[in-house]
């Protein structure tokens, strides 16, 4: 069986690289879609985890991990539809109205 | 064919949230049938709800443990819970009052603003009550995403198009930070019922050395910052809070703050007592940092929503002092804090739903020029509250500071106390602005005539007395806030 | 031995599509690089004995999930990004990511489980059945978190609705 660091570390490199995604990309969908990728690494650890201890808790953890990211691309993805028909654009960079 | 035993589920538990989200599914039924222009009723059908469920709040305090605790300890309302509870009830009923006008103003009336509402109140109430960060997490979600909509409500108006869109890639954003903090947890200690780990970690006192444990704390810490918009997380904020509908902004500041607060201090009191020192000295710096950003940047402000987005930052860093103070007055003294910046700053929010006009203009500090000569009784309500605001006696506001940072000194962190004093004192500049030019300027242009319904004039009865009453006699409120911190 | 080399095989995969889901210029190109990283995480759930996990990672992420993004992309008709000066986001965010990413590195090779062993292996996975695991941990002691989603896609359904339709 292989050590469990392997697969924190794999969840570490996709979760950062998510992470890097998210402050990098300027179009909201594939900024989205980082996130998406940060949840998924963390489902990761949590399966590798409820695996070595032998506990199906964080398995469970995953399931409802997995309605929370749907119910998100749904709420998300309509409010970049309702942004785009306003002003044509989900790049971020667009979201200026308001200064900073 | 086997059986499954099911564990005691003991609804009375859940008893607020299940009404709430009871009511929540009549009114999407009731507004099919309610004509456009009587979405008022909605408001006072939803009022309803969230007196029914203000009663078995009631009836819930001081209740035995047997009818506190449920589903297998995944919820155990405790009067800690239920305080907050109450916080929550107070801030929804005052922004479903004030709410109405504004909709119709914008042209966005459409019903399904109040269950929403109501559903989101529901998410904060497990998140308070939550004892497994499953429940927190899923209540904390279930108000996200209620807030993301809201947020984005006003759906022709570009500005509130933003505010939606930026709060809800920031809040996904954070939820990932948040949720890497519990696996993690719940691989040191093996549970995610926080009473399992608060047992494991007694008895295990290794656990604490692990790292696992310790970057747990921190992410779980930053995603909680996010939520109460503690610098440097508090980005978000001033965007969110300018876009969005102005009753929404109030409810924000408000309620999901509070809520943010309840998880972030069950969380970290129970799950995490080994790393005290630790979390202590991180909120230390949260705290001073949260509130130096919050008021330096409020000065330089001139859209009123955007002022008070920024000093509802400052004012999760007052909260923060009694966190970081980490004993029972500092808990309580977040309580009533909590529960007297609800009244205070919804009471505001009226009234600049009151003062704007359609297109979410007229929101600039300018626009307040004169309205102590024009609508003298406006004015006076509003110099209330942004005296409150300020915490300036006998207001409630100053009351709340004063226990806030005398719990700072009891745990010996005096230069907390300090810096909290100065900042507070620093606030009162840009509050007093707002009353200048109220008093002292000549309006620029004439005020519409400005409809008061019933309902925003019950609200900011509600908001005058929940300033003024526990201003003089603080006593009552206080002493709740205390028996409620005895864990 | 097999096992490590299976695994890193998988983890290449997978690290190196999720570098093409923030390098892809075309969204379309980055959602299916994403979908890539779905299934070599379906992989990883395999092996570490959760097949039900891995099947509905396969059908909720890539099957529903990415499909409402590709759908929305297409909807959208999103251009290529174009090439305006972002040099200081990408040094900002890469020196963040990576600092995220070394010290959870070194955190995680320190950290040790720690937890309370349960009771659940191979064996009583290949025995009893995975889903009839999930099915009973989700209805006897998770049960509130399990009614609370219906909240959140009641949430998410109002919203959708609210924010996207023509005319409410």
């Amino acid at each position: 069986m292989l050590a469990l660091n392997n697969y924190l570390i794999i969840s570490a490199i996709l979760f950062s690289i998510g992470t890097i995604g998210v402050l990098v990309r300027r179009n909201a969908i594939v900024i989205f879609m980082c996130v998406e990728m940060m949840l998924n690494a963390v489902n990761l650890t949590f399966i590798a985890f409820s695996k070595y201890l032998g506990n199906i808790d964080g398995q469970i953890f995953v399931f409802f991990v997995m309605t929370v990211a749907a119910a998100e691309a749904a709420v998300g993805l309509a409010l970049m539809i309702a942004f785009f028909k306003n002003r044509e654009s989900i790049d971020v960079e667009d979201i200026n109205v308001m200064k900073w | 064919m086997e059986t499954i035993p099911m564990p005691a589920i003991n609804f009375a538990a859940v008893m607020p949230e299940t009404i709430l989200s009871v009511f929540a599914m009549v009114l999407l039924l009731v507004n099919v049938f309610v004509p456009g222009k009587q979405k008022a009723y909605l408001a006072y059908l939803s009022l309803i709800g969230i007196i029914a469920a203000g009663v078995s709040v009631f009836n819930a305090w001081d209740a035995p443990l047997a009818l506190r605790e449920g589903f297998n300890g995944s919820v155990l309302q405790d009067n800690f819970s239920l305080f907050f509870k109450g916080i929550f009830l107070v801030s929804a009923a005052l922004t479903l009052l004030i709410s109405d006008q504004y909709l119709n103003r914008e042209n966005c009336n459409h019903g399904e603003i109040y269950p929403l509402i109501l559903l989101s109140t529901a998410g904060m109430m497990l998140m308070a009550s939550g004892t497994d960060l499953m429940t927190i997490f899923l209540g904390l979600e279930v108000l996200s995403v209620s807030l993301y909509v809201l947020a984005g409500f006003n759906r022709d108006n570009v500005k509130s198009n933003e505010a939606g869109l930026k709060y809800f890639l920031l809040g996904a954003f954070s939820t990932g930070f948040l949720l890497y903090g519990m696996a993690l947890t719940y691989g040191a200690t093996g549970s995610t019922k926080i009473g399992s780990i608060a047992s494991f970690v007694a008895q295990n006192a290794a656990v604490t050395a692990n790292p696992l444990f310790l970057v747990g704390m921190l992410l779980m810490a930053v995603g909680f910052s996010f939520k109460i918009a503690a610098a440097p997380f508090h980005m978000w904020t001033p965007d969110v809070y300018e876009g969005a509908p102005t009753p929404i902004t109030a409810f924000m500041s408000a309620g999901p703050k509070a809520a943010g607060f309840a998880a972030f201090i069950r969380v970290m009191i129970f799950a995490f007592p080994t790393l005290k020192a630790d979390w202590s000295d991180l909120l230390w710096i949260l705290a001073v940092l949260t509130m130096t950003v919050g008021n330096i940047i409020a000065l330089s402000q001139d859209n009123i929503k955007r002022m008070l987005a920024y000093s509802s930052i400052a004012h999760a860093g007052y909260a923060l002092v009694g966190f970081a103070a980490g004993n029972a007055e500092g808990a309580a003294g977040i309580l009533f804090y909590m529960l007297s910046y609800a009244f205070m700053n919804i009471g505001a929010f009226a009234i600049i739903v009151l003062i704007g006009k359609k297109g979410e203009a007229n929101n600039n500090i300018a626009d307040f020029a004169g309205l102590g000569f024009r609508r003298p009784v406006l004015a006076l309500l509003m110099a209330i509250f942004l005296f409150s605001l300020a915490g300036i006696p006998p207001m409630v506001g100053f009351v709340g500071k004063f226990y806030l940072f005398s719990a700072a000194i009891k745990s010996g962190f005096i230069w907390l106390a300090i810096i909290g004093v100065l900042n507070s004192a620093a606030s009162v500049y840009y509050y007093l602005r707002v009353m200048v030019y109220m008093y002292m300027k000549d309006p620029v242009e004439e005020f519409d005539w400005v409809k008061v319904t019933p309902a925003i004039a019950l609200s900011l009865l509600i908001s005058v007395a929940g300033v003024m009453i526990p201003g003089v006699v603080p006593g009552y409120l206080l002493q709740l806030a205390q028996k409620a911190v005895l864990f | 031995m097999l096992e490590s080399l299976f695994f890193l095989i998988v983890a290449a995969v997978a690290v190196i599509s999720s570098i093409l889901v923030i390098t892809c210029k075309n969204p379309i190109n980055s959602a299916l690089s994403l979908v890539m990283t779905f299934f070599c995480l379906a992989t990883f759930y395999v092996m570490l004995d959760a097949p039900f996990m891995a099947a509905i990672q396969v059908i909720v992420y890539a099957g529903a999930i990415m499909v409402l993004i590709v759908f929305v992309i297409m909807l959208l008709n999103i251009r290529t990004e174009t090439g305006r000066k972002t040099t200081h986001a990408i040094l900002a965010g890469s020196i963040i990511g990576l600092f995220v990413l070394f010290q959870t590195c070194y955190f995680l090779t320190k950290g040790t489980l720690t937890g309370t062993k349960g009771a659940m292996d191979t064996a009583l996975v290949e025995k009893v059945g995975h889903v009839e695991l999930i099915g009973k941990a989700l209805y006897t002691d998770f049960l509130l978190p399990f009614e609370i989603t219906s909240l959140l896609l009641l949430v998410a359904i109002i919203g959708a609705v609210i924010l996207s339709k023509r005319k409410i």
